[in-house]
């Protein structure tokens, strides 16, 4: 037996044993989105507990199990029972359960939001099913099946979770079966354009060259969308260990995985990951006796939107300014340093080792022709259920939206799907399938899997306008249409916000949208105008309002909107004087308060206090046009 | 920083175009901003002029080229951010601290940035002041939050 069987036997035992623990196992959510919300003092408050009861307990970090809107998350598995998993726990909360499940051995049904178990556990009793729950339930778990389960930094836990497998299997069938099978598999880029990601690496396969890069795109520019991080920080190795296989695939002997510095505990998490593959043998000479070597390095990047672009990227990787180049040559023939290269997004990399372990048929199973397979998208915005999800190609928005997400609070708008490179769809689109191509044809793009959701709360041309001055930031400036095109956009559109509009702005917006379309360089330009094109398109109503009536409906949009002390109903308590930023409400106590309409930024503060507090009057008004 | 913490910043790198980004990050890191005189240093280094690394420095949205506060708010400008309320509240820092956006404030004490998304959409708005995520920050307890760390 070779010495990386052994190490799996190790591993597996050492699974089993956490498995089968005797004293009761402590899992914390400990992804960006749980850090986040304090699950470092839910940890800290938990060691403490046990410390101070000497209980004896294993604490198991994981990663991102899905549902962050309930972070933080903790688990506990008490010996021969099911994981029960609790949700929204603070330190104080944390100290609770433990006490109580461990010392009296009463679960707390009432604050367990799920166990992981079958049915007919005494201690389960009063506690739904994980996975029953409305927002797990329609989803299905391929690339991120170990995130939130295993520790994210020890490989052990990968490989008795059948790690690696899929590599091992690849160096057994060929660099072109391994082609065949991915092709077979239909599985499409998973960064957003949905080229299949076989003929990339065909391509890149006969391109001439001794020397090959492999690279992931762990870039993930877009505000709003976690997707890629959250994989990372919960699963690292099933991203590496894609990336070992597409090299081995096409022919590479040098790895980067090009991150934003920023995403600081995927940094880390990744270099762990990189050491441990490097002790076990998954990395260097002839790896596990295959004749295959390979090496990795972790290319941090420093920001810029534009860098998740293929050709950007490999400027950046070079050390240059991540402007991206006129294709062909496309990087599979000529990539860094003029050699070829394949350029493979985090999920596409982390789906490939499932592919290869349970084979095309299996993946074929999920999603419906032409679109094969999962795809995770970060669900947030104006949704009840906001977090990371994995559902099958082909399932209608209103499927994530509804039954996973919930639904908003108020009444639903539109969701963003895409970023700020995708559209803005509205209520009559919940019905499309969520593929590549319908999204294409409603003017979005499935993107990398950003999904925002609006209600009435939010303004379409605001949000547009946000999209574009993103953009036009983010644009690299390169080629005009882009660079001067965007910024044009941005300034008729400032007008429109802010009552200015002059006529034939909405024609111009969409000749200069069209424009910039067609004319950009990259990918950044050429899906800029998709948020104003989109939102002209099914939200125009909104739009004209803006322009004829200077009226905002969502009440969002500052220079179309006022505020006024309702003077019947102020009592003068004082919260909206005391929270006002800038300091625009005076007035003594119990007097009537008044407003200085040139200081204030309509930043809603007062108005939340005045209507939310028990104390105040309600007396703060937000005005439109309409109501005016 | 001192002669000596350069060569030894520099030392774990082979001296190549390549490594620019991470040399200005690890710089950074160190000095919390990119001076001129890190400029001269690493052209030096890399023998590569000094015009050059400032574009490419300034194409990345993560260096600065001033010195930053004491404590350093960053309000996120994420898509989830900015659909509940995080222009007002960016517009809100901004009063509190009496500075505009990138700015430092007189004493040195906060500076005030922006970041593109923090990753935890699902608890926006979110503030990062140094390394403490704030999540849900509404404007009504934006005096709170800030008072911690004065």
């Amino acid at each position: 037996m070779n010495s990386f069987e052994k190490r799996r036997q190790e591993a597996q035992k050492k699974w089993d044993a956490l498995q089968n623990s005797r004293v009761p196992v402590i899992y914390v959510g400990s992804a960006t989105c749980g850090l986040a919300a304090g699950a470092a003092g839910v940890l800290k408050a938990v060691e403490q507990t046990l410390k101070r009861n000497r209980l004896k307990a294993k604490v198991v970090p994981v990663g991102c199990i899905g549902p962050c809107y309930l972070e933080p998350l903790m688990d506990i598995t008490m010996p021969g029972e099911p994981r029960i998993s609790y949700a929204n726990v603070t330190p104080e909360k944390a100290q609770k359960i433990v006490e109580s499940l461990l010392i009296e051995g009463k679960p707390l049904a009432d604050l367990a939001v799920g166990h992981f178990g079958d049915n007919g556990s005494d201690l389960t009793t009063g506690i739904p099913k994980f996975f029953d729950m409305p927002m797990l339930k329609p989803q299905v778990r391929v690339v991120l099946r170990n995130a939130g389960y295993i520790d994210p930094d020890d490989i052990d836990h990968y490989l008795a979770n059948d790690g690696y497998a899929g590599l091992v299997k690849a160096f057994k069938m060929g660099p072109e079966a391994v082609i065949e099978e991915i092709k077979e598999a239909g599985l499409r880029g998973r960064g957003g354009a949905g080229f299949p990601a076989f003929k990339k690496w065909e391509i890149c396969r006969g391109a001439p060259g001794e020397q090959k890069y492999m690279v992931c795109n762990s870039s993930e520019g877009d505000p709003g969308a976690f997707m890629n991080r959250s994989l990372i920080e919960s699963d690292p190795h099933s991203v590496l260990e894609g990336l070992l296989t597409a090299a081995f695939a096409i022919g590479a002997s040098f790895g980067y995985i090009y991150i934003n510095t920023d995403y600081r505990l995927a940094v880390a998490r990744l270099r762990k990951a990189v050491t441990q593959m490097k002790e076990v043998g998954l990395l260097g000479k002839n790896i596990l006796g295959s004749g295959f070597d390979f090496e990795i390095k972790i290319k941090e990047g420093a920001g810029a939107f534009v860098c998740g672009e293929e050709t950007a990227q490999i400027a950046c990787i070079e050390g240059r300014r991540g402007m991206p180049k006129a294709r062909p040559p496309f990087p599979a023939i000529s990539g860094i340093h003029g050699k070829p290269t394949i350029i493979n997004n985090v999920e596409t990399l982390g789906t490939i080792p499932n592919i290869l372990r349970n084979g095309a048929a299996w993946y074929t199973q999920y999603g419906i022709e032409g679109n094969r397979g999962t795809k995770t998208f970060s669900l947030v915005g104006k949704v009840k259920r906001g977090g990371l999800i994995e559902v099958p190609l082909g399932v209608k928005l209103r499927t994530i939206i509804y039954d996973i997400g919930g639904g908003s609070w108020k009444k639903f708008k539109g969701v963003q799907t895409g970023g700020p490179s995708g559209g803005c769809l509205s209520e009559e689109h919940l019905d499309i399938p969520v593929e590549y191509e319908s999204m294409n044809a409603a003017g979005s793009i499935m993107g990398s899997g950003g999904l925002i959701v609006m209600d009435e709360d939010t303004c379409a041309v605001d949000l547009a306008l946000y999209f574009l001055r993103f953009t036009q930031k983010e644009s690299c400036g390169k080629c005009s249409p882009c660079r001067v095109g965007t910024w044009h956009m941005v300034t008729i559109l400032e007008r429109i916000v802010s009552g200015q509009s002059q006529s034939g702005d909405l024609t111009k917006l969409q000749t200069l949208a069209e424009t910039v379309q067609h004319a950009s360089l990259c990918g950044l330009g050429q899906t800029a105008p998709n948020p104003v094109l989109t939102t002209l398109r099914y939200f125009r109503s909104e739009y004209l309002e803006h322009v004829n009536e200077k009226h905002c409906r969502a009440g969002v949009c500052k220079e179309l909107i006022d505020y006024e002390i309702d003077p019947q109903k102020c009592n003068g308590c004082q919260l909206c004087v005391d929270v006002c930023p800038t300091d625009a409400i005076s007035g003594a106590k119990a007097e009537l308060h008044e407003l200085d309409l040139s200081r204030c930024i309509r930043c809603k503060a007062c108005y939340e206090v005045c209507r939310y507090n028990p104390l105040a009057g309600n007396a703060i008004v937000i005005k439109t046009r309409r109501s005016a | 920083m001192k002669e000596k913490e350069y060569e030894k910043l520099f030392s774990g790198f082979k001296g190549i175009e390549d490594d620019i980004l991470a040399i200005f990050l690890r710089v950074q890191k160190k000095d919390g901003y990119i001076s001129e005189e890190a400029i001269r240093r690493v052209s030096r280094f890399l023998k590569i002029s000094e015009n050059r690394l400032y574009g490419v420095a300034t194409f990345y949205p993560k260096f600065r080229f001033t010195k930053p506060g004491r404590n350093t708010v960053k309000v996120c400008m994420g898509t989830a951010c900015h659909v509940h309320g995080g222009q007002s509240l960016s517009d809100a820092v901004g009063w509190q601290l009496g500075i505009s956006l990138g700015q430092t404030t007189d004493d040195g004490h906060f500076d005030f940035q922006r970041v593109t998304c923090l990753g935890c959409c699902t608890l926006a708005p979110v503030v990062q002041i140094n390394d403490d995520i704030h999540d849900r920050v509404l404007v009504t307890g934006l005096k709170e939050t800030l008072k911690q760390y004065e």
